[in-house]
């Protein structure tokens, strides 16, 4: 019987993340680019490297389920730097996708309902309402709660306060004439056509 | 001259004094912005995170616009200009999933910073400059994705760019040599990871503090933002007051030409940036 610590590869996943993300993982030598440049690295729970290695193992809940694919800040030093042309940022995209897809619990899950709160408003006004946005994210995130606790809230309000009052956040959004069209694309997202 | 404008959501909002500048810039250089008729968010960090196709859609509907105006396209903000970019090479490469849209590729997409030190615009600044800013010391920042990836922006110096430091030594001022020109603030995690954004962009601050430059100077909304706004986290995680000046390049091409209203741009900034200018006597 094999013991515990040997993993089995299953190359199924390897196979859908292919197809979903457009990229090949498999051709990754572990040589650590990725992550050596993570800006992000020093807060993840599995650095981008042992994600890709994960993928290839067919390590898919654990990946799934990591704080580390909503981290990514999108910055694109990996992909940028990968000597073996994996866009490494557009398979953490779609291992996001797929992450709430699974339905299971989010490693991290502020980003995720930021990014939610963010296509909200465009959704609604074809533009990003600042103001409407963080209301949302502040609710449904609960940092209402926990800024209050650790007293940022105070810092938070004085910055957002200047903002305000310099014009910067605006209380009536701006609202384009072709939202209809901007809705049916959101449609398409919905009735899950989209990749 | 005429160029096509997309100012995108947060030079009307966060990023006012960009968009503000950016424009008076332009007026002064004789370059008219067309503003695209009903643009959209092009759907920023959080679209592509969680649908490809509907991210470059919102990008898409913005180009058909631009195409049929004709121009180039001239964006200030690097997120949006790199979400156009993507959009352009997914159309254009005739990537899957495929789009269904008119857009024919055909629209030169440039950043604001790009197009400003085109050679026939260089000249036409360097004749236009009413205020050398002499003696005014900075490093420039230019953040993740005016360049990243090479292969979408298009980036000539992806890992040491070089417009804004042409740009800014053309008008005076000394430009030193440092290695977080692309390192990232931390981006869009600005209200979700707050924490993050202090540690990424703290470290920045420290290193153009030990540089031994005046400021830092920015184009993009977003690392202005993070840079600017998060000093008081960031003067509580290294337990000493730090309040370093921030600009955009914009702000100062201003200064530099002549403007009047730079004391109203850099008045909406959280850091006081304008005494910096006031005691070198720029202000």
């Amino acid at each position: 019987m094999p013991s515990e610590s040997v993993i089995v590869p299953d190359h199924t996943w390897l196979a859908e993340m292919g197809k979903s993300s457009g990229e090949n993982a498999s051709i990754c030598y572990q040589c650590k680019t990725c992550s050596s440049g993570c800006p992000v690295a020093f807060a993840m729970d599995l650095l981008p490297h042992q994600i890709i290695h994960m993928i290839q193992m067919g390590l898919k809940d654990e990946v799934l389920k990591s704080a580390s694919i909503w981290l990514c800040v999108s910055c694109e030093s990996c992909t940028t730097r990968c000597p073996n042309n994996i866009d490494v940022a557009k398979i953490i995209d779609a291992l996001r996708m797929a992450s709430i897809k699974s339905g299971l619990k989010l490693g991290e899950k502020r980003p995720s309902i930021f990014h939610d709160s963010v296509l909200l408003s465009i959704k609604k006004t074809g533009r990003l309402y600042e103001l409407g946005m963080i209301g949302i994210y502040t609710l449904k995130s609960g940092d209402m709660v926990s800024n209050i606790k650790s007293g940022s809230l105070l810092e938070d309000a004085k910055v957002g306060w200047k903002m305000f009052k310099n014009g910067k956040l605006k209380l009536i959004p701006k609202r384009i004439k072709g939202r209809k069209e901007i809705k049916n694309l959101f449609k398409k997202l919905k009735r899950g056509e989209s990749a | 001259m005429k160029v096509s404008y997309y100012p995108g959501c947060s030079l009307h909002s966060t990023g006012l004094e960009y968009g503000q500048s950016t424009k008076e810039v332009l007026q002064i250089l004789d370059i008219e912005l067309e503003e695209l008729p009903d643009w959209n968010c092009c759907g920023a960090s959080s679209a592509h995170c969680t649908d490809e196709v509907l991210a470059i859609e919102l990008a898409t509907r913005n180009l058909v616009m631009a195409e049929d105006a004709g121009l180039d396209l001239v964006i200030p903000c690097a997120a949006c200009f790199q979400r156009f970019k993507v959009a352009e090479k997914h159309i254009t490469e005739g990537k899957e999933p495929a789009i269904e849209t008119p857009y024919q590729g055909k629209v030169p997409i440039k950043h604001l910073l790009d197009f400003l030190v085109e050679e026939e615009n260089l000249k036409v600044i360097k004749e236009k400059i009413k205020k050398p800013l002499n003696g005014l010391k900075a490093v420039c920042y230019y953040g993740c994705l005016i360049t990243r990836p090479p292969k979408v922006t298009d980036a000539k110096h992806h890992e040491n760019p070089q417009a804004m430091d042409e740009l800014l030594s053309l008008l005076g001022m000394e430009i030193y040599p440092w290695s977080y020109k692309t390192d990232c603030c931390g981006g869009s995690l600005m209200l979700s990871r707050p924490d993050i954004v202090a540690e990424l962009s703290g470290k920045l601050i420290q290193m153009a503090e030990d540089a031994g430059v005046d400021c830092v100077v920015t184009a993009c909304p977003l690392c202005q933002a993070n840079l600017d706004t998060k000093q008081a986290v960031i003067s509580k995680n290294l337990g000493r007051e730090v309040r370093f000046p921030t600009f955009y390049f914009t702000e100062l091409l201003g200064l530099a030409l002549g403007s009047e209203k730079v004391g109203k741009w850099t008045g909406k900034h959280i850091v006081n940036a304008r005494d910096l200018l006031k005691s070198q006597g720029l202000l």
